[in-house]
């Protein structure tokens, strides 16, 4: 580790926190449908898009009614890319000639860009037309981003109101995240990245005569514009294969450095959305510290680990000064591909700058480790903000046990109801992750999967149901995933990830918001100090840790020790 | 229900056109305009002919040439189609190896290289890296190659050894990331100076 390593680490950070309060308050804004300086521009085009699809953006639906436009709002979409991918070989701008997307691939793809997870099991450059990637994955980019603030909001809205019967209009909330947040700043973002090297482009692959005369072709295509959206909706889908380890889709450190805060910045700024929600700003600043423990602890582990290198390799007569380079890209080193890993992992984007399958096995763990949580430290844009919110839920009613005492979260009772439909949201997580991982290592078709043999095999496999059922999308890159078992056992996952935990979320909304606020007394429990951060985090750790922690012994962690035994696979 | 299904649809429809369509086609025209280099992939061109890109490495071979890092992008074998075949610095499908610390492949692989290099290699240059398109080495990873460059090339070392000093960039604004060295731009300035 180093000290410049370690100053950028910082300097991140320091961005991070600067960047919060303000945009949370421009979020607070638009959600609420106020007027805002980008309004006089948008406000046309949002009451066109209303008029034309016949919606009153002032109606208000109760918890059941917003979850079943979302609903059917992913029904239409998944057709519609579905289709798009089926038949993008007869629709135009396809310069290289890619062929139809078969059956359970386009079914995984499109569920996958759905539920914001964005798990490829194909490579861009090699598989989809510029029409697909720009009309097909990059819009779904923006909506599913847009679904997660909004039900953010609905979420937000069941602790702020007050014996209502509704938590907003789905459309609306919706609508006001695409234009005035996330169609803006993609916008400033993608002209950013072209000036830092990333190509923006329709022509055809180019054909290049090396230097020593061989032939190289070279993919171009719209990759700023899609870039933009991936990270800043925490998406993470490539446009190429390596994701942003490709030095088109990641030329610099500077566009590096505004890729990890374009992942972070939604979310972060949510927290603060719900402290103001709730009338209290502390609040929103108590779920930000929080996150912030969990990330600096996964922050540091990773980053030792990878800075010390692989012993395996020192052992060989090389220097490894540079730490563990497999996988690696040099304008980024081990600090800026550690911390990299753990951004795009805390927050579900998935995207990756260093090929997480050759991390150590314990820098590999970290990743695994912050998906494993449910995507909270930060988290997917919106959807990090009411996972945390359910853990808070736990961990204020795992207080009231403590004393015998109904526990109240920001004013609002805690019974019942909402622990009930909260433990279903968190259990159904490693239901799906442990389920289809124990079945993927006994069955044949599992097996053929993992391009590594031993424990880390194993992580491969784990890993992959991990970031499927969190919505991340990231990989160990090295599992053949494009077959039918694996498109089609990921595709449930992530589906499970995504609405076993939305639908009993709004109905923890629903039944928050009709009750009424209790007003605090000397016996209510502080939700904004030391104190609740660390039950928070404690909830957040034995939860997680008890679940997972023999599956992590049976890949990682048996690794870790066969490496330090010199053990090979 | 009819209303919801409704309204996903012409929201989706209306949501394509705008995001899907508006803003990329917007964005190439707009980024072609004010940076028509990058916006198109920021290629280098002699006598008409493109020969690469300065932010995609290529494949070195000769002595005279600085190596990149090695690369684990492969291609579809043209004798069967089910197969793939390595093929370095492949810019048409970019990947790393994914192989894992423990992996036999790659102890056996970097062994083999490590062998070839010499004793205190860098570990750069017997790692592959994450795009398989690195076009940077570490200033360690050129410095370690200068001695062969030179060789070959009859050249002195002290002039190879300047050559690399001016292609090596530092941290961005003294800060970000690691400092580099763009191979195939110090490789071109070598042929540059060889035929002066």
């Amino acid at each position: 580790m180093t000290i410049n390593g370690w100053v950028q680490i910082a300097l991140f950070i320091a961005i991070l926190l600067l960047v919060t309060r303000p945009l949370g308050g421009y979020l607070d804004s638009v959600m609420a449908g106020r007027r805002t300086f980008l309004s006089p521009v948008l406000l046309p085009i949002e009451r066109g898009l209303y008029r034309l699809a016949g919606i009153d953006p002032k109606e208000e639906q109760s918890w059941w009614l917003y979850a079943r436009a979302m609903i059917v709002f992913h029904i239409v979409g998944f057709t519609f890319l579905y289709l798009l991918l089926r038949l993008q070989d007869l629709l135009p701008l396809n310069p290289q000639d890619m062929t139809s997307i078969p059956p359970d691939l386009a079914g995984n793809t499109a569920v996958s860009f759905l539920t914001n997870t964005n798990w490829q099991s194909y490579g861009g450059e090699s598989t989809m037309s510029y029409l697909s990637q720009m009309a097909g994955l990059a819009v779904q980019n923006f909506l599913s981003a847009a679904t997660g603030i909004a039900l953010a909001m609905a979420f937000v809205r069941g602790f702020a109101r007050t014996e209502a019967k509704a938590l907003g209009n789905f459309w609306a909330d919706m609508v006001r995240a695409t234009l005035y947040v996330l169609l803006p700043a993609c916008i400033l973002l993608t002209i950013f990245y072209v000036w830092q090297g990333v190509p923006q482009n329709l022509a055809s692959y180019v054909d290049a005569t090396t230097v020593e005369g061989a032939k190289q072709t070279i993919a171009q295509g719209p990759v700023a514009s899609q870039l933009a959206i991936k990270m800043l909706g925490t998406n993470g889908g490539g446009f190429f294969n390596a994701n942003s380890a490709h030095p088109y889709e990641n030329p610099t450190a500077f566009s590096n450095l505004i890729q990890m805060l374009s992942i972070f910045v939604i979310g972060a700024a949510m927290t603060n959305v719900f402290g103001r929600a709730v009338g209290d700003e502390r609040q929103g600043w108590a779920i930000f510290a929080a996150m912030g423990v969990l990330f600096l602890i996964g922050t540091f582990f990773a980053y030792w680990a990878e800075a010390g290198g692989n012993p395996l390799i020192a052992a060989l007569g090389v220097d490894n000064t540079a730490g563990n380079m497999e996988g690696k890209e040099v304008r980024f080193g081990t600090s800026l591909s550690a911390l990299f890993a753990v951004v795009t992992t805390a927050a579900s984007c998935g995207a990756v700058n260093a090929m997480h399958d050759s991390f150590m096995p314990l820098g590999g763990m970290i990743p695994l480790i912050n998906m494993l949580l449910g995507e909270i430290i930060i988290g997917g844009v919106g959807a990090g903000l009411y996972g945390m919110l359910l853990f808070a839920v736990l961990a204020i009613f795992l207080a009231g046990l403590m004393v015998g005492r109904t526990p109240e979260y920001v004013g609002k009772k805690i019974e019942a109801r909402e622990v009930k439909m909260t433990m279903l949201a968190i259990l159904s997580l490693p239901l799906a992750i442990l389920g289809f991982t124990a079945l993927a290592s006994v069955l044949p078709v599992g097996l053929a999967g993992p391009a590594n043999a031993g424990p880390h095999g194993f992580s491969e496999i784990f890993y992959a149901y991990t970031s499927a059922a969190a919505n991340n999308g990231s990989a160990f890159g090295g599992l053949s995933a494009n077959t039918v078992f694996y498109n089609g056992t990921l595709a449930i996952a992530m589906m499970v990830g995504r609405f076993a935990v939305i639908i009993p979320m709004l109905a923890v909304a629903g039944s928050l918001a009709a009750k009424r606020k209790a007003a605090a007394s000397v016996g209510t429990f502080p939700t904004h100090g030391g104190l609740f951060v660390g039950l928070l985090v404690g909830a957040i750790l034995i939860v997680g840790g008890l679940t997972f922690l023999p599956a992590l012994a049976l890949g990682p962690i048996a690794e870790h020790f066969a490496l330090l035994a010199g053990t090979l696979f | 229900m009819l209303r919801h299904f409704r309204a996903s649809i012409v929201m989706l429809l209306s949501m394509t056109v705008l995001l899907g369509l508006a803003y990329p086609l917007a964005m190439v025209a707009l980024t072609g305009a004010v940076f028509p280099s990058q916006a198109n992939g920021s290629l280098i061109v002699r006598d008409g002919k493109v020969i690469g890109s300065t932010l995609i490495g290529q494949n070195f071979t000769g002595e005279g040439y600085f190596h990149g890092r090695p690369s684990a992008t492969v291609d579809t074998d043209p004798a069967d189609a089910t197969k793939t075949v390595s093929a370095p610095y492949n810019a048409a499908n970019s990947s790393g190896s994914n192989l894992g610390p423990t992996s036999k492949a790659l102890i056996d692989r970097v062994k083999e290289d490590a062998d070839k290099l010499g004793k205190g290699v860098p570990v750069e240059l017997v790692t592959t890296s994450g795009s398989g398109l690195d076009p940077h080495l570490s200033p360690a990873a050129a410095a370690w190659q200068v001695a062969r460059v030179a060789k070959a090339r009859n050249m002195p070392e002290a002039d190879v050894q300047r050559l690399v000093a001016q292609h090596t960039e530092g941290r961005m604004y003294g800060l970000l990331g690691e400092p580099r060295v763009n191979v195939l731009r110090l490789n071109l300035a070598l042929d540059a100076q060889a035929k002066r």
